[in-house]
């Protein structure tokens, strides 16, 4: 599903964001990427949304390489994750519904097709009841819901979720973690970014962990840790 | 590309952002303005100078006892030539009648004549597209070869001047015009450029879910396009305002002025419109090169 090999990414500042990073996530997997600001999270999840390329290296995620990436077929990788993010993202002036629905408009769905699809994906993250309201109305977990209702609604095989719990209370937190453990056990591969250490502990998930831009811990290559949903 | 949505998503952005949107149309609006007014002085300056094109006539005098005959058969060979409009015959006493007439300060000179000291002429009205020296010119030397023609003379001086002005003046025209038509499009590019900033997060979570570019473009292209429209529009109606006032507070000075042909007035239209396809299209090209 993804995998980088020998990756290294050095910003046009002179800045190194990844070292020599290698590792593979297979189909169904729930992988977290751990450590500190900086550490290189965000260069990895940049990568495998195709908003960067890799300096050296090989990335390809659902087939695509990365490396060589026509700005054609950015949107085409793009319907392939769902992509979440620590400030929702959500368009202020659109209903709940029409944040959804516009995912599916931007790949050509049809408009019959949308709302059955809106609901059905609304109804998963547990907020049915609040389509036709506007995101500032909610609460921030709820706002991440919606995010995360738009991020599915394609049925993407991979969710790439940087830090979404990072703006959220506990309990919030709590609820976001269950909802992408559901969609993970529905087939899609989850990876996550986050330096809550207390919800990473006791999943049985693989952990990765990054420093200075280079992997100090994989739990996914050790074969005591190996664990996979 | 469904267009309803596209249209729908452009109208939009009107209602969400009516003060941004109004200045742009506004700009749109005055630049155009601005052009349309300089227009219309060169068209009326135009307008003038063929007025004065007009007179630009070749007169061939004919040598006294040439008969009437001769010359009534060899004007309807120079009616034939390609630039000539028309031919007509002055007799030596109708040119002495018109001389006593229109130079009255000669009136008691030319009373007490015993014979006409003035010649025959044909006078040569010449085509609109030939009333320049060269036109002239031209049917002079023809003219001339005539074996009754005395002489030929058709004021070359003040037809050059006339060519000289007429060169310059559009010259001057077509830089001032391109000067005002490069600084519209400027302005015009800014607003819109002000647009795309102000939603670039919404662009970003639309490049976020997959769209591709010509569907992020179509709402701004169409957006462009109907503020091009507007703003054409507007210009229009400001131009007819100016037009009118200014008419009506210069009297009979203005009653002489011309206003746009429709075509001309369609060509703004056009023009603000393709502005407004331009601009958005340049700066909604150029922020997604960049994101």
């Amino acid at each position: 599903m993804i995998r980088f090999s020998r990756v290294s990414k050095t910003y046009p500042n002179g800045v190194q964001g990844l070292r020599d990073v290698s590792f593979h996530i297979p189909k169904g997997q729930f992988v977290f990427l751990t450590g500190h600001s900086g550490a290189g999270k965000s260069s990895i999840l940049s990568l495998i949304i195709g908003e960067q390329k890799p300096t050296t290296g090989d990335v390809r995620v659902s087939g695509f390489p990365i490396g060589k990436l026509s700005p054609k077929d950015v949107p085409r990788l793009r319907r392939k994750l769902g992509i979440v993010f620590q400030d929702f993202r959500l368009l202020e002036y659109r209903t709940v519904e029409e944040n959804i629905g516009f995912a599916l408009e931007v790949t050509g769905a049809r408009r019959e097709s949308i709302p059955g699809k809106v609901i059905r994906v609304l109804t998963q993250v547990g907020l049915a009841s609040k389509a036709r309201v506007y995101p500032k109305e909610l609460s921030g977990g709820e706002q991440q819901r919606v995010a995360i209702a738009r991020a599915l609604v394609n049925d993407p095989p991979v969710l790439i979720a940087d830090e979404p719990t990072g703006n959220l209370d506990e309990r919030a937190t709590r609820g976001i973690f269950q909802l992408l453990q559901q969609i993970n056990g529905g087939g899609t591969v989850v990876v996550m970014a986050t330096h809550n250490l207390a919800l990473v502990r006791d999943t049985g998930y693989r952990v990765i962990e990054l420093k200075g831009g280079a992997i100090v811990y994989d739990s996914g290559v050790e074969p005591a840790a190996g664990a996979t949903s | 590309m469904r267009l309803p949505g596209r249209m729908r998503e452009a109208l939009r952005t009107f209602r969400r952002t009516p003060l941004l949107s109004a200045l742009s149309i506004a700009s749109i609006g005055f630049s155009l303005f601005t052009i349309g007014l300089f227009g219309l002085v060169a068209l009326n300056f135009r307008q003038t100078l063929s007025g004065i094109a007009e007179r630009v006539e070749v007169v061939a005098f004919v040598l006294r006892g040439t008969p009437t005959e001769a010359v009534t058969a060899a004007s309807q060979d120079i009616q034939a030539f390609p630039e000539v409009l028309d031919v007509s015959y002055v007799s030596a006493e109708q040119a002495l009648d018109r001389a006593r007439k229109e130079l009255v300060e000669f009136q008691e000179a030319y009373r007490d004549l015993e014979t006409n000291p003035l010649p025959a002429s044909l006078e040569i009205r010449l085509k609109p597209q030939f009333r320049d020296g060269d036109g002239a010119r031209r049917v002079a030397e023809r003219v001339r070869a005539f074996s009754f023609v005395d002489d030929v003379r058709y004021g070359r001086d003040w037809v050059e001047r006339l060519d000289r002005l007429r060169d310059m003046a559009g010259v001057i025209g077509l830089v001032i015009g391109l000067a005002f038509a490069v600084v519209a499009i400027v302005i015009i590019g800014v607003t819109i450029r002000i647009t795309v900033l102000q939603r670039a997060g919404e662009i970003s979570i639309m490049r976020l879910v997959g769209a591709t570019n010509d569907y992020i473009r179509g709402p701004f292209l169409i957006e462009g396009v109907l503020k091009g429209l507007l703003g054409g529009l507007l210009a229009v109606l400001m131009c007819w305002a100016t037009f009118v006032l200014f008419r009506q507070s210069t009297g009979d000075l203005g009653a002489s002025l011309v206003f746009f042909e429709q075509t001309h007035l369609l060509l703004i239209v056009v023009f603000g419109t393709a502005i407004g396809l331009m601009g958005s299209l340049l700066s909604v090209g150029r922020h997604l090169r960049h994101v």
